[in-house]
């Protein structure tokens, strides 16, 4: 930094800056300091604007439909008012039901395989570098794989589109999540806590079952209700494996309803009740998923304590 | 475990229990079991590359690489092109990084840096978390009734002003790759904010306490120190944000008008390869269906590619300090 000596025949004396050593807002560097905090606060400010203006049009457009019979009455057909979202909220868990009783086993059972039992090696990078490959597969991929295999070959009892379909789709979604949250939580139990289980005799069946699975309850249970919220909201997977039906679900084997495709067909139609509906079938689940990350938040947060 | 074995007598209990057959029996078969449920993850990835190949084989063999530079999609005379799609997924993936990757490295930084009080950044990480949450059908929806009519003065201004530019020579009607491109930067800020977050978090306390030592300033130990240091995380999430955006589909779908023909305006109608997936997918058959597949491929390549060489970056870029 440049300086103005006034040393009075020592030399080194210009190498030191002889300002004050107080706080100078004025300097340039300061100025610039302010300038870029100042920035990056407007980046924080746009970066959360989205997130209230769409909760605040979903909570004011769609809050206002809310009604019991919203969730008891059928989606009117188009052009006729009225009419609400009953069998898309059924298809929606249901499905969701499905994708997790796919997922969760099979995820939770890779990542005890990948954590407690593979020596690290060939396989076990093949399948976690595997696993975030398949995380990055888009969403409709997903739908058309499935399409591929289950919808256009018609495996289940000749039935082309079903609510196990969507179900099969969402659970690969799910899938990635679900073995890295479990392999990452069982990698937070402590050895000891083996070695000590080992120690008194117990197998490795019993020492993952009753030891080290329920020290890790947290993480994983965690990172499960993450990913199932979001299976719950996903579309493109669904749009034509499980597609949609106006009616009531007729079993697991034929088309079924949801919110997302329903939120999709309707917000693209060119009437009012059913854009109306759409909103509503926003709101429901919004709600549900925010709810369902809170309480995924909250779960981490107790345990924790 | 069953205690059934020890009795109170001093020298059984120091026999050695044999563990019985079926005890030993339930441990491999249980360890067998799981072994199956990992290799689910390679029979899943393998068998959506196979079906998806083997579904657009015929289109290839058909159109051959000319599907990537040809831009007609005729379902009448059988004649498909990609162009427009491939070009509209690059464009709005790129130009939608563009925006999202100083919004969501900033936000990251103010996050981690103590600009704030600690209540305050804590609320901001838990808001960009719950937009990550949003359903893309929503946010679709959103954009289709709040955000397009809202920005369309602002697009047409532009074009009033940069009309000269092939970018920007048609008015703003509705749905177009603009307010798609928009809508994509809301949805993959919260990746870009959430893993450059936990890079700075990880950089080590010891390297700004070195950088405020020798006197910089909170900006020079952000940009000399800390971000240097967590160059290789930030970029391995950015291209795992280029994957995301370019797969993303349904609020794409429902904002960018799902045009066939091609235009150089961003303000017009466009087509991503995913958007074009969902809307025709439902209702093709034959030969579309095949060149939907060999869409699907382009797509597959492009993502797995971007993955790819997103671990390697983290991995290769991955400062020592």
């Amino acid at each position: 930094m440049a300086t103005t000596t006034i040393s009075s025949g020592n030399q080194r004396s210009d190498l030191f800056d002889r300002r004050p050593l107080t706080f100078d807002p004025s300097l340039k560097r300061n100025r610039i300091n302010r300038v870029l905090t100042t920035v990056a606060g407007i980046f924080g400010a746009i970066a959360v604007l989205p997130l209230f203006l769409v909760l605040l049009y979903v909570l004011f457009q769609g809050g206002r439909l809310l009604s019991p019979t919203l969730f008891t009455q059928l989606p009117p057909p188009p052009g006729l008012e009225g009419g609400g979202i009953g069998n898309a909220v059924i298809g929606t868990i249901l499905v969701t039901l499905i994708a997790s009783a796919i997922a969760i086993p099979i995820g939770v059972g890779g990542g005890i395989y990948l954590n407690e039992y593979s020596a690290r090696g060939w396989f076990s990078q093949f399948v976690s570098f595997g696993n975030d490959i398949l995380a990055g597969v888009p969403s409709i991929i997903t739908g058309v794989f499935v399409y591929g295999i289950v919808v256009s070959t018609r495996l289940f009892f000749n039935q082309s589109f079903s609510a196990v379909a969507g179900g099969i789709a969402l659970a690969v979604l799910m899938l990635p999540t679900v073995i890295k949250t479990t392999d990452e939580g069982l990698k937070l139990v402590p050895q000891e806590l083996r070695w000590g289980s080992y120690g008194i005799g117990a197998s490795k069946f019993v020492t993952v079952m009753r030891i080290t699975l329920p020290a890790a309850f947290t993480p994983i249970a965690t990172g499960v209700v993450l990913a199932i919220a979001r299976a719950a909201g996903e579309t493109a997977p669904l749009i034509f494996t499980a597609l949609f039906s106006p009616f009531w679900p007729e079993g697991i084997f034929n088309p079924i309803a949801t919110m997302s495709v329903l939120i999709f067909n309707f917000s693209i139609m060119p009437y009012e009740a059913q854009n109306e509906l759409a909103w509503a079938a926003s709101f429901v689940l919004v709600v549900m998923i925010l709810a369902a990350n809170l309480f995924a938040r909250w779960i981490s947060k107790v345990s924790r304590a | 475990m069953p205690t059934d074995s020890f009795s109170p007598t001093q020298a059984d209990a120091y026999t050695l229990r044999r563990r019985p057959p079926s005890e030993k029996l339930l441990d491999t078969g249980f360890r067998q079991l799981t072994l199956v449920m990992a290799s689910m993850v390679a029979v899943v990835l393998i068998s959506i590359f196979l079906v998806v190949f083997t579904g657009a084989r015929e289109a290839i063999g058909e159109f051959g690489l000319s599907f990537l530079t040809t831009s007609g999609w005729d379902a009448v005379n059988q004649q498909y092109g990609a162009f427009v799609a491939i070009y509209g997924t690059l464009v709005t993936s790129i130009l939608s990084l563009m925006v999202a990757v100083p919004l969501g490295v900033g936000t990251a930084i103010l996050i981690t840096e103590d600009v704030l009080p600690r209540a305050i950044r804590n609320a901001v990480g838990l808001m960009v978390e719950l937009l990550a949450a949003i359903p893309s059908v929503v946010l679709g929806l959103w954009a289709i009734f709040v955000m397009e009519p809202a920005i369309r003065p602002a697009l047409n201004l532009l074009h009033a002003w940069f009309g000269w530019s092939p970018f920007f020579d048609t008015t703003a009607q509705g749905p177009g790759m603009a307010p798609a491109i928009l809508i994509l930067v809301v949805m993959v800020l919260p990746i870009i904010t959430a893993i450059s977050r936990d890079a700075l978090n990880q950089v080590p306390i010891e390297l700004r306490q070195g950088a405020y030592g020798v006197g910089t300033t909170r900006w020079g130990a952000i940009f000399s120190v800390i971000l240097p240091a967590a160059i290789s995380a930030i970029t391995g999430g950015v291209m795992l944000a280029l994957g995301r955006a370019m797969g993303e589909t349904m609020a794409v779908t429902m904002i960018i008008g799902n045009a066939i023909n091609f235009n150089t305006s961003l303000l017009a109608p466009g087509n991503t390869i995913a958007s074009m997936l969902a809307n025709q997918f439902g209702e093709a058959d034959g030969m579309q269906v095949s060149a939907l597949m060999y869409a699907a491929v382009i797509l597959m390549i492009l993502t797995f590619t971007v993955n790819v060489l997103a671990q390697w970056i983290v991995r290769r870029l991955s400062l020592r300090y």
